[in-house]
């Protein structure tokens, strides 16, 4: 098996891609973190309003 | 030759009736599967049970110490147009999906399954007085050491000595937790709290005590020995998967099915790895649940020590050996294995070398992100119920609250295939024939399970038609004969039954 790993690991296919992405990468971050910001926004609006309660009511019966 | 890996998924959701001070889970259960039945079926079938027989165990032997599973055969119990069976399972809505012949045509039957769940919610609510509500979850845990199940089902082949597959799917089931897993807030194993477990890969670890065995309520097994094929038992098993998570993602959904597929395949063939039997396995499946860094180190049998991932690929080797002498015919062809290859090899990658950009495709990184930034935001510790209920509600299938579908998380199934899949069998295996017989014979048809179906064509006793092969009773096989009877009783003619 070690050997196999050995293989996968050091594929040169994961270098290129990241090589490949250097360039973009800061800009797609950015971009990444504008959309967590609009959707932490959004989740404080959907987000149930008494938390502890829900969570304390929220009991299911094991199931299978 | 590896048998075709016919595969289904079976998944117990989570129901809350909110508002109503005395709610009984049982009862609330059977709301959303009659609303359904009343609102959307023209009539209903129930199942048969005559042919379940849970508590036969794969090992040739019934423990004495296990639990036989219980069929409760006096609860709501519906089969639908498309295959599926939709019913009462313990306290939750249960859905199981028809029998499909591929991984993507599953992972749109599970889409479906959602679908048919919403229907029935927003059904059940216009019958419930103002202000009460039920709301249906796909999770696997209160969060208080509850917990409920998403089984997959594979056919193998029965010329395959069970304790091999045991040996050669365990290591498997433990590492593929690394791509499989649904994430969740906290651990709900005896003794653990937040400070010793933030945050984990799995809903499901933390409920697993055993390696082998019967039971999947009590001292859960990692390999599941339920030995009900619902099919020829001289031919075949089915391997009933129980270790794995609901997935909100399509993305997972998809590559779980389809690599476990290729995995069984292997194993039917004696092709897979023999030597990444992990030295303690129920608690190698905890430790890589709770390992989101995924860099713990784990000891095999042979005293080697390895990662999830490097047990991963060593699996994933082992398949491209596979599959250049054998292709993909049995998993659903060339053009499916070769992206299912393609995909498990780029998420091992993205695992090893930046897994936050699966964000938009594995629960418990799109999970991991979500409540990271709202914890910064908000400077909450991972004990703080928001987050518990953010964890909850990930997984809430109403369209306007459930964080899963806000997301935006990466689609595999469309949106035509998923409608069409509510209603309509998938035409590959003998769940056409149930499906069609259902939508063109329903006032006679009795019941029906997953290898029969009794018909009541008047004048005879009943009429039991078997079908114990999966891959038959296709639209190939049966498509012009259903269309061209116009009763059940000219169909069983020309069956010759």
């Amino acid at each position: 098996m070690a050997e196999q790993e050995q293989r996968r690991r050091s594929a040169p296919r994961t270098d290129d891609v990241e090589l490949e992405e250097t360039g973009t990468g800061q800009q797609a971050g950015e971009e990444l973190k504008a959309e967590l910001d609009d959707l932490l926004d959004e989740i404080d609006d959907v987000l149930e309003t008494n938390a502890e309660e829900f969570v304390k009511n929220y009991v299911q019966k094991g199931g299978e | 030759m590896a048998v075709h890996k016919v595969l289904g998924i079976e998944t117990e959701f989570g129901i809350l009736h909110r508002n109503e001070g005395d709610s009984n889970p049982v009862a609330a259960s059977s709301m959303i599967i009659n609303a359904y039945v009343n609102g959307f079926l023209e009539r209903r079938v129930g199942w048969d049970f005559e042919d379940e027989h849970p508590g036969v165990d794969a090992r040739g032997f019934n423990e004495f110490d296990a639990l036989a599973p219980e069929i409760e055969t006096h609860l709501v119990n519906a089969v639908l147009t498309n295959g599926a069976r939709y019913y009462v399972d313990h306290a939750h809505p249960e859905l199981s999906t028809p029998e499909c012949t591929d991984a993507l045509q599953c992972t749109t039957y599970d889409r479906a399954a959602e679908e048919i769940l919403i229907r029935s919610m927003d059904k059940a609510n216009e019958l419930l007085p103002d202000g009460e509500e039920l709301v249906i979850h796909k999770n696997n845990s209160d969060g208080k050491g509850n917990s409920y199940g998403c089984h997959e089902n594979y056919l193998v082949d029965r010329a395959v000595p069970f304790g091999r597959i045991v040996q050669e799917i365990m290591p498997f089931f433990i590492s593929r937790q690394v791509f499989c897993g649904a994430g969740k807030v906290g651990s709900e194993a005896p003794g653990l709290t937040h400070s010793d477990v933030p945050f984990q890969i799995t809903q499901r670890a933390d409920f697993f005590e055993e390696e082998v065995g019967l039971e999947t309520t009590l001292k859960r097994p990692i390999v599941n020995t339920r030995d009900e094929p619902h099919a020829d038992s001289k031919k075949y098993r089915r391997l009933h998967v129980i270790v794995g998570d609901a997935n909100m993602s399509e993305v997972q959904t998809y590559l779980k099915l389809g690599v476990t597929a290729i995995v069984l395949a292997m194993i039917d063939d004696d092709m897979a790895p023999k030597d990444c039997a992990f030295e303690t396995s129920v608690q190698t499946l905890r430790q890589t649940s709770y390992d989101i860094d995924l860099a713990m180190v784990h000891r095999l049998l042979n005293g080697q020590k390895v990662s999830a991932l490097d047990v991963q690929w060593a699996y994933y080797a082992a398949a491209e050996s596979w599959a250049e002498r054998n292709g993909f015919d049995v998993i659903g062809g060339q053009e499916m294995g070769l992206d299912l290859m393609k995909r498990w090899h780029d998420v091992l990658v993205a695992l090893e070398n930046d897994p936050d950009s699966l964000s938009d495709s594995i629960d418990w990184i799109a999970k991991r992100r979500l409540y990271e930034g709202y914890r910064e935001r908000h400077d909450l510790e991972w004990s703080d119920p928001k987050l518990a209920a953010l964890d909850l509600q990930y997984h809430d299938l109403r369209p306007d609250k459930g964080l899963a579908r806000r997301i935006g998380l990466k689609r595999i199934s469309e949106d035509s295939e998923v409608e069409l899949a509510v209603n309509n069998p998938p035409p590959s295996t003998r769940a056409y024939f149930r499906g069609r017989c259902l939508e063109r014979y329903p006032d006679e048809i009795v019941a029906a399970n997953w290898d029969s179906m009794v018909f009541d064509i008047g004048t005879d006793p009943l009429r039991r038609v078997p079908m114990l092969e999966p891959l038959r009773g296709t639209a190939a096989h049966v498509g012009n004969l259903l269309d061209e009877c116009s009763n059940a009783a000219e169909l069983l003619r020309r069956l010759g039954t």
